[in-house]
């Protein structure tokens, strides 16, 4: 088994409040077929044995679908592998001596709680001021009396991979969450169970996304490269398109979202 | 005390809608007076917490990661059975309970396991209702596979992301409360323990894990859906944060404990590459479908590569001994026979910790009969996430896998409405002991979870509450103060051992002493030997532990050790039930029982029952209570794949 050192520059902050800085730390015989978390796993028992508190972050599957890891590798959301979580990055895709920098996310709508860990909540309103069909439960009919074109669910399902790591909003000079919200919104407007809730959820969760903070989408892309799940920047301007077809032909205002 | 199922009687179909129509109602205008509580967002508890919120009840649900849409059910892959027959191959509710029964070898309550298959059709109705874009055909409508060796193609599936469109499915459901107001989310939260005020349990502590307050919750009603426990093991396919603190902390408070040796070890998944191993994971059981299962057939060739070993030298084993349903054969009886090649010394792979624990899954025959196109069309995804982890191709090397932890069937004791031996205090989804009895199918862990979370418990608990009064207890009942202050003390005295070793170095030994001893096969001379391990160990822990950094703020290291201090009593409970049950059945095998082919060999006789464990006061010696099983409907037999 190869093994190899390296050399990490890893960003520290103990609270919100704490400025935070880089502090510098030795990975020595790591194995290539360790995972990038691993890695810092044995950072930090190392850390632990000699009585230092380990370095936090988040994390919980580790097979790169619940979207909890995610840290900025050397510049990029989530590391160098292309369609990859940063629980997936594998260690033989660094060389012996290299030397890694890691940070949190950093967003303004994405506040760091304690080194590499950030609060992500906005994304969970976001969702909760419409991403969803409004289905009551316990009384729908039966699943095949709505058949839906093979075609339109492929894509509609390509667009519910996104795992909410919010890798696009890190990635995006602006920390815009257009992505997100516009993968959410085309998943449900691309099925006719989505249909007739359609157009007020897309003012709604654009409005939302908008009062937590997030940036404007200006065409840079860097999110489609840096999403794990690789999910098309094409629903960004089906979001656009259908934001603004609602807003002319929307019978009614919906009441102002805010920051909670 | 007598452990009462409170089964319905009669015919076993009419049995859920006479319970149905039996059960209280409470009047939507005094919903909004109770308080219900749902430990765990995941699928059972993401649902329960949507439904009971729709229905008008005040709720408030709690889970550890920052977010619900994260729950470990998100990982599952191969998907969720439901016997609507679409495929007109001769499903039904009867067979989808007969083959879950059987399946189960015949350790599960019959009306629950037929209650589970009923309400399977409403599920896929509901998941399409919601949005989940499960796989269709050309004409539009739902498609089907057959899974884990069913004889019918029942299983709904989304590529290889079931559980991620199921749960995120649940999750949006959820969130639509949140925003209604009737649901009120509490993210990045553990309970600690369970508030019981004269035998009725009225709440739980938490500790919120960014401030590090811990905090009393009143309710009228607790639910717990918190997922299993197998991460007892160290090392399984869970996610790493899957504990069993909130059933274990449920369990100390007066809840019995059903079954804890029914683990389920999955024979698929990515072989350990070193010491610094933090997980395992699982590759579909689908690749069983077309992947053939062999090691060489002399010690000579384990470490060569295996395109250099001819086809005469390989042994097919699975197929040898099992010619009828060969690379197919059950997860247990896949599982066990690939560590007896391994103990044999005919394990391939690298060699770690002395040995070489792998066997190959091969694809080289199905890539020359259907082409390489039509082998990445069904598995492109898994054998992308093999190569990113093992540095293999899958389509020019044999796969190795080899078994890993992966379910667990016991948990809380519950009766037909889901409530555990405390009343007050429902347990839904995997961390309850109720469907799958000693092993559980492919695909029915899913849907038990929404089986529960959307249609079992919003009725039973709506029962419950129509028989309380609201608010019962206030927040500064001597009780609620009197547990507050025991969490506090149990996190202090965490924090102020100061010994040397972190809580994943005990956990990683703890976890090995269990995978030897009481994993894949057991003994009644290892149990014993782990049962008295284990107490030594776990005082070590107690006396060498390590925790930085403080209680009033994020500390990772002091949540692992709550949870494994809690896995060290579970630990104990598991060997002595797995020692106590002198048998083999699904999950549990034990060498001394067994045919002299190997197989596993039940013991209707003496074994017919559910082992529910009592906490005493002292985890070497719980108390033992026995649910007697009894089949009507399908009657018990040898199961035999040969
Ligand atoms: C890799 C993998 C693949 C699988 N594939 C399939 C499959 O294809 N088909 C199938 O049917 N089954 C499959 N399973 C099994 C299935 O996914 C699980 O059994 C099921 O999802 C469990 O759901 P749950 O709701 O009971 O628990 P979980 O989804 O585990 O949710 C548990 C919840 O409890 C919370 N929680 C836990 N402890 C605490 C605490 N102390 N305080 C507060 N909150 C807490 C968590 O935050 C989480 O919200 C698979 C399992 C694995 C590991
Ligand atoms: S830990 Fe779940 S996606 Fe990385």
């Amino acid at each position: 088994m190869s093994t190899i050192n390296l050399t990490l520059h890893v960003w520290r902050q103990s609270g919100p409040n704490d400025p935070g800085g880089f502090k510098d730390y030795q990975a020595k015989g790591i194995s290539t077929h360790a995972s990038f978390l691993e890695m810092l796993d044995v950072v930090n028992e190392e850390l632990a044995a000699r009585g230092e508190e380990p370095i936090a972050f988040d994390h919980d599957c580790r097979e790169g679908i619940c979207g909890m890891c995610g840290m900025v590798v050397n510049g990029r959301p989530h590391g160098p592998q292309v369609e990859t979580t940063t629980c997936q990055l594998h260690m033989r895709q660094f060389k012996d001596g290299d030397e890694v920098w890691i940070e949190p996310w950093r967003a303004r709508s994405f506040p760091v709680i304690k080194d590499l860990v950030v609060d992500r909540s906005a994304f969970d309103r976001i969702i909760a001021a419409g991403g969803y069909i409004s289905a009551r439960t316990g009384s729908p009919r039966d699943a095949n009396e709505i058949p839906i074109p093979k075609e339109a669910s492929d894509l509609a399902f390509e667009a519910a991979a996104c795992i909410g790591c919010g890798a696009c909003v890190a990635a995006c000079p602006n920390a815009s969450a257009a992505l997100f919200t516009a993968a959410k919104l085309a998943h449900l407007s691309l099925l006719p169970q989505g249909e007739p809730e359609q157009q007020d959820r897309v003012r709604k969760m654009v409005s939302q996304m908008d009062a937590e903070g997030f940036g404007h989408c200006t065409n840079h892309f860097e999110c489609m490269a840096a999403c794990p799940k690789g999910i098309s920047v094409d629903y960004i301007a089906k979001m656009n398109r259908d934001f603004l077809k609602a807003m002319i032909t929307a019978r009614t205002d919906l009441p102002k979202r805010e920051k909670q | 005390m007598e452990l009462r199922s409170n089964e319905p009687t009669g015919p076993i179909e009419a049995r859920w809608d006479k319970h149905r129509f039996d059960m209280k109602l409470v009047n939507p205008a005094n919903r909004r007076k109770y308080q219900v509580i749902v430990v765990g967002t995941g699928l059972a508890g993401g649902a329960a917490a949507a439904a009971l919120g729709e229905q008008g009840y005040h709720v408030k649900a709690f889970c550890y990661q920052d977010s619900p849409r994260r729950a470990h059910s998100i990982a599952a892959q191969g998907g969720i059975n439901a016997a609507k027959n679409y495929q007109n191959d001769g499903d039904s509710v009867f067979r989808l309970f007969y083959d879950t029964v059987k399946g189960g070898d015949f350790r599960a309550r019959e009306s629950n396991v037929y209650r589970l298959a009923q309400v399977s059709v409403n599920i896929i109705d509901q998941c399409v209702a919601q949005g989940v874009p499960f796989a269709r055909e050309y004409s539009g409508l739902l498609a089907n596979r057959s899974f884990g060796g069913a004889q019918v193609s029942r299983t709904f599936y989304a590529r290889g992301q079931t559980g991620q469109q199921l749960l995120l499915g649940a999750y949006q459901a959820l969130e639509r409360q949140i925003d209604a107001g009737t649901v009120k989310m509490f993210p990045r939260t553990e309970m600690l323990d369970l508030i019981v005020v004269d035998g009725v349990a009225r709440g739980i502590v938490t500790r919120d894990m960014v401030t590090g307050k811990v905090q009393a919750h009143v309710a009228d009603v607790v639910l717990l859906a918190t997922g299993g426990y197998g991460n007892v093991f160290f090392l399984s396919t869970n996610a790493k944060g899957c504990n069993v603190t909130a059933s274990w902390r449920a369990h100390r408070r007066g809840a019995f404990f059903a079954n804890p040796c029914y683990t389920q070890i999955h024979p698929t998944c990515i072989p350990v590459s070193g010491a610094f191993q933090s997980k395992l994971t699982l590759m579909s059981e689908s690749l069983r479908n077309d992947g053939r299962v062999w090691v060489p057939k002399r010690q000579e060739d384990c470490g060569k590569d295996p395109a250099q070993i001819p086809e005469s030298e390989r042994d097919y084993y699975l197929e040898r001994i099992y010619p009828s349903f060969g690379n197919l054969v059950p997860r247990d009886i896949a599982s066990r026979r690939a560590k007896n090649m391994c103990d044999q010394g005919m394990g391939v792979g690298p060699v770690v910790d002395g040995a070489r624990r792998g066997v190959y899954l091969d694809f080289r025959d199905a890539i020359q009969r259907l082409g390489h196109k039509a082998v990445s069309e069904r598995y492109g995804n898994l054998f992308d996430m093999y190569e990113r982890i093992t540095g293999e191709s899958p389509y020019t090397h044999p796969m190795r896998i080899y078994p890993a932890s992966h379910y667990t069937m016991g948990g809380l004791w519950v009766d037909y409405n889901l409530m555990s031996t405390i009343p007050g205090l429902f347990v839904g989804g995997e961390a309850n002991f109720s469907d799958h009895g000693a092993n559980r199918l492919g695909a029915s862990a899913l849907m038990q979870g929404l089986a529960d979370g959307y249609f079992v418990l919003p009725y039973t608990v709506g029962n419950y509450l129509a028989q309380v009064k609201p608010g019962a207890v206030a927040e500064d009942h001597p009780e609620v103060k009197r547990v507050v202050a025991e969490v506090e003390e149990r996190v202090s005295r965490l924090l102020s051992i100061g010994g040397t070793r972190s809580p994943d170095s005990f956990h990683r030994e703890l976890g090995q002493l269990i995978w030897d001893k009481c994993g894949m096969s057991r003994t009644a001379e290892g149990l014993t030997e782990a049962l008295q391990k284990i107490p030594e160990l776990r005082e070590q822990f107690w006396s060498d532990l390590r925790v930085t950094g403080g209680g009033e703020e994020l500390n990772q290291t002091l949540e692992k050790a709550g949870r494994v201090a809690d896995f060290f009593e579970l630990a104990e409970l598991l060997c002595r039930d797995a020692l106590t049950r002198e048998e083999s059945c699904g999950g549990h095998f034990r060498e001394e029982f067994a045919t002299e082919e190997g197989e596993a060999k039940r013991d209707d006789e003496h074994f017919q029952h559910v082992a529910a464990w009592q906490w005493s006061g002292d985890p070497s010696k719980p108390n033992l209570h026995q649910e007697a099983l009894s089949f009507e409907y399908v009657k018990p037999s040898a199961r035999s794949y040969k």
